[in-house]
């Protein structure tokens, strides 16, 4: 039964928002990542700014309607200065009751519910753990309900082109990416595109789901809506002028070390071994063979990372990448890297933790295993990617700091950046400034101790170099000949001269800036990470209020600007929002003993706004 | 032109630092002799290692070398090769080292045949850490961590090797330098991953475990030397051999002349059957002579190649790299 058809007055005028949520969410089976990746390319073309976050579970294929299986892609589009997916959900998209049960929370009062009502059987029902129907027993009553008869509809949509009544069901989610599309006044003609593109093979398939889009189409257009129910207008944005795609951290973050590749002009070898949320970077780079680039995958992560080092020992740049998990099985590995002083970058897409923890969430847990985790004193490089775009430049420097000071380099990214998305302004790869690697070739004089005085970095002398024969290896290096030594003032010197460079390369890297706000002040928040975009919404609305907030955005973590310290000393108070039990917090204190207040979150989930927001009132109440 | 290089070149100024009459020793010396002979370049080779006494074995070698962690070489070594196919990459490694803590290293890159020269020191103990036993150790060896013997059963290097699919495994020893010449230049010569197991003495923490098949009062009897086309005969006079007992599908050691047994019914040695290779593999003493030489060679390609030739397939169906095109791929739009 459909509620479209008791309604009786429609009220088809478009309702002007300045940015809207949009949650689909259905089975894992249900192609709910696609629904939301093509709607958001269609939005992306019509000019809103936008910020996408999908959330799927575990579970590959978890059993029909099993809310464990609930798989949602959310995204925020707006016109104005998007950088998160949102707070609250104006519009969800519920294939099935697990669906509807497990999403309707995040829903707005008022907010609008699409429901395919033929999947509210009463199996499914149960399954989910409705007791009676929602869609009749009125616990929907503060939202407004579109109950469609979506399974049947489509079915008969795509009669003509033969499918079995299983492959025309799939059609559903184009049926409903087709109402959606029509709801927000967006263009099918993308997405249709791409569905002739995918099914090329198999134009029966592409052509039914052609028609389930435009059926769905053409069901906004032409049925009577529900009072309430209108198209939306999300005007442009006003964005900078400029050619634009749509990008997730993953990619600018694969992107990113091919162009850091190019610009150390040195071919890469990737080795890796799968873990979620890391493999897509390997997906990526495997793809990419026309650039200097070998992928291999491992068969563990401790494979991965001495392949990485490897190459860079032949003079290659070994570039290695996991998450939490896989990164700790690297962890000796990193330490002889860092005793030979090779260059090597280690990606660690954070996740959910300890152990196997919440693998398809998002966390920012493993900041000190970045910092601290190894054995010994083996200080390294760590710099954390902030936006899904940003994941490019971080990549870009990884590289660079690595090469330069014959270091690894760990950059922290998370599973929410890896799989978000957001519009980015391309630049012009040829505005990026080189820092070619120049390998040792002269022979006179050589020891494979040589380091560079002013950044302190090792000789870098590749195999196949005549004359240039040498060993390098774990045991303790003889600071002048290279050879081993165990020899105690040393071993002294140059514990103390690995850390020299480390800490070296603080004068090497942008002082700290504030993001938003003035450089002193009442409270500064301090962030690091994926919060970026949740933090710079919520400052922004306080200092709307007149509230003296900065916004502090830590891109290194390791060593750490040489302002930074001055710089938070500056404020009254210091707040620290992260997705751990406050893990830069202690940092903060232990190097510059400061005080400063956490904010912790830990649910595998993003920071909200308004979390952030309450937050910031809270200190500034606290003071006032 | 340059002169030829000697077995000088290849010495180091580094102070050896085995015990007093290592087998690995002898090793080196070998290794020192044989690589002029291959005639390449010096600045070509690479002696990876990962931890124990074998391990130090590339501070000793003037090539490029790389002493790393314990159990990694294999994975190390591939890396090096993928960033580099050019070089001539040799992995060290012990019992400990290769099949203990890198076991499954072993394993895969044998698995993937990259192409490299895998030599495994087996002297059935842990050396470096003060001789414990290893997995290579026989039941009931007595060390520091077995004081009452040991119990676990010990895996065979060559087994294993031919188990995770390795297209060369061969078997020497320590002292004997014309045999380990030879298999070392075979190793060499072999595409793809070659396994060359050592059997290599211990004097401080297991010494005499191979005396049997080295002793020269006792080796012609307790070791077969193993030839391509030849059966494979053994003893002072030549006159015991391998024999397959068909109805009971295994080896047995057969004497000529006896039981009216000929050399026609002594095994030829079939360096390219792998069911041969196994059974050969797992032929042991007391009952058996110990076989050394080639006990397994199949000519398939390299990992390292395929992996080459892959790219450039690909690379000859797409346009050159393009970083602003790579940023450019997908749906773009242009904001006015
Ligand atoms: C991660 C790690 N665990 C343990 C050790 C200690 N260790 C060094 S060598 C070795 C055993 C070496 O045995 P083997 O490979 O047979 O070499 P050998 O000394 O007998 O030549 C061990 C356990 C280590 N160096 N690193
Ligand atoms: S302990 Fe054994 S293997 Fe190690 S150097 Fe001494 S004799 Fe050689
Ligand atoms: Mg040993």
């Amino acid at each position: 039964m459909s509620v479209v058809e008791e309604v009786s007055v429609a009220a088809a005028q478009a309702r002007m928002l300045e940015g809207v949520v949009v949650r689909f969410a259905g089975d894992s089976g249900d192609g709910m990542q696609l629904t939301g990746n093509n709607f958001t390319e269609a939005t992306a073309l019509y000019g809103n700014d936008l910020a996408t976050f999908p959330d799927f579970p575990a579970e590959i294929r978890a059993p029909a309607g099993a809310t464990f299986g609930v798989s949602a892609f959310q995204i925020y589009f707006g016109s104005d200065d998007v950088t998160t997916a949102g707070d609250a959900v104006d519009v969800l998209v519920a294939m099935n009751p697990a669906a509807l049960i497990t999403n309707l929370k995040d829903l707005v009062d008022g907010g609008l519910i699409v429901v395919d009502a033929d999947a509210f059987t009463d199996k499914n029902m149960q399954r989910a753990g409705y007791k009676a129907n929602p869609l009749e027993d009125g616990s929907l009553d503060a939202y407004r309900l579109l109950s469609i008869d979506i399974s049947k509809r489509v079915l008969d949509t795509v009669k003509p082109f033969g499918l079995s009544h299983k492959f025309g069901l799939r059609c559903k989610n184009m049926w409903t990416l087709g109402l959606t599309m029509w709801l927000f006044d967006r263009s099918r003609d993308a997405a249709i595109a791409g569905l002739r593109k995918k099914f090329a093979k198999m134009p029966d398939i592409a052509e039914a789901n052609v028609a389930a889009i435009n059926a769905g189409h053409a069901f906004g257009e032409t049925t009577e809506l529900p009072a309430g129910i209108e198209i939306y207008k999300v005007p442009r944005a006003q964005v900078p002028p400029g050619l634009y795609r749509n990008i997730t951290g993953s990619e600018a973050l694969a992107y990113g070390l091919l162009a850091g590749g190019q610009l150390a002009e040195l071919p890469i070898v990737f080795a890796s071994y799968p873990i979620t949320p890391a493999s897509s970077l390997l997906h990526t780079l495997s793809g990419q063979k026309h650039f200097e680039v070998v992928t291999f995958q491992a068969e563990d992560e401790i494979a991965a990372v001495c392949a990485a080092i490897g190459a860079s020992f032949a003079g290659s740049l070994g570039i290695t990448s996991s998450s939490g998990p896989g990164i700790s099985l690297k962890a000796e590995a990193i330490s002889l890297a860092c005793a030979v002083e090779l260059p090597l970058v280690i990606v660690n897409t954070q996740r959910g933790g300890p152990s196997t923890g919440l693998p398809t969430k998002t966390e920012q847990s493993d900041l000190f295993q970045a910092i601290y985790g190894r054995h010994a004193d083996t200080p390294l490089p760590v710099i954390a990617t902030s936006t899904c775009s940003d994941c490019f430049d971080v990549a870009i420097e990884a590289v660079r700091l690595a090469t330069k000071y014959r270091t690894p380099v760990i950059i922290l990214s998370d599973g929410y950046l890896a799989n978000a998305s957001e519009p980015w302004q391309l630049p012009d790869f040829n505005d990026y400034e080189g820092f070619p690697v120049v390998h040792a070739t002269e022979v006179e004089g050589f020891s494979p101790a040589d380091r560079d005085p002013d950044t302190l970095a090792r000789v870098w002398a590749k195999p196949g170099t005549p004359g240039l024969e040498h060993r390098i290896g774990g045991i303790e290096r003889d600071a002048v000949t290279g050879d081993i030594s165990y020899d105690a003032e040393n071993h002294q010197k140059m514990t103390l001269m690995r850390q020299a460079k480390i800490d070296g390369i603080a004068r090497d890297i942008p002082l700290q800036t504030v993001d938003q706000g003035n450089t002193t002040g009442k409270l500064a928040v301090v962030g690091w990470g994926s919060t970026y975009g949740v933090i710079h919404q919520a400052v922004k609305r306080a200092r709307q209020l007149n509230m003296d907030v900065s916004h502090i955005h830590i891109r290194y973590m390791w060593p750490m600007p040489a302002n930074l310290g001055e710089l938070l000393k500056g404020f009254d108070e210091v707040l620290i929002p992260e997705m751990n039990t406050g893990q830069l917090i202690d940092i903060l204190r232990a190097e510059y003993v400061i005080d400063a207040k956490g904010l912790s979150k830990v649910s595998g989930q993003p920071f909200k706004i308004r979390e952030i927001e309450a937050a910031i009132k809270a200190q500034m109440e606290s003071k006032s | 032109m340059n002169a030829p290089l000697t077995m000088k070149d290849y010495e180091t100024d580094q102070e050896v630092r085995w015990c007093p009459g290592c087998g690995d020793y002898a090793i080196l010396k070998t290794l020192h002799k044989f690589m002029p002979t291959l005639g390449l370049p010096r600045e070509n080779s690479v002696f990876i290692s990962g931890i124990g006494c074998s391990s130090r074995f590339p501070y000793y070698m003037n090539t490029y070398g790389f002493h790393t962690i314990h159990g990694r070489a294999p994975s190390l070594a591939t890396g090096v090769k993928l960033a580099n196919p050019e070089l001539d990459v040799w992995v060290v490694t012990g019992d400990g080292d290769g099949l203990s803590i890198g076991g499954n290293h072993m394993l895969h890159v044998l698995r993937r045949n990259v192409d490299l020269q895998i030599l495994l020191f087996n002297n059935e103990i842990y050396g470096l850490t003060k001789g414990q036993y290893s997995p290579t150790s026989k039941v009931g060896t007595r060390s520091p961590s077995t004081p009452d013997g040991s119990v676990d059963r010990p895996l065979d290097p060559c087994s294993f090797a031919l188990g995770a699919g390795a297209q060369f495994v061969a078997r020497s020893i320590d002292t004997e330098m014309k045999h380990l010449t030879e298999m070392l230049g075979r190793s060499h010569s072999h595409k793809g991953a070659s396994f060359l197991e050592i059997l290599q003495n211990c004097p401080v923490y297991n010494d005499g475990i191979f005396e049997q098949v080295k002793n020269k009062k006792t080796a012609a009897d307790s070791r077969v030397v193993l030839q391509n086309g030849e059966p494979m005969l053994f003893g002072k006079e030549l006159d015991k051999g391998i024999r397959l007992n068909t109805s009971l599908l295994q080896l047995e050691v057969v004497t000529l002349g006896e039981e009216g047994v000929t050399l026609a019914d002594i095994l030829v040695h079939d360096e390219s059957n792998k069911v041969l290779a196994q059974m050969l593999a797992g032929m042991h003493g007391p009952d058996f002579p110990e076989p050394v030489g080639v006990i397994f060679c199949a000519d398939v390609s390299g990992y390292i190649e395929d992996v080459y030739a892959q790219r450039i397939k690909v690379r000859e169906a797409r346009p050159p790299a393009d970083m602003n095109a790579l940023l450019r791929s997908g749906h773009t739009w242009q904001v006015e």
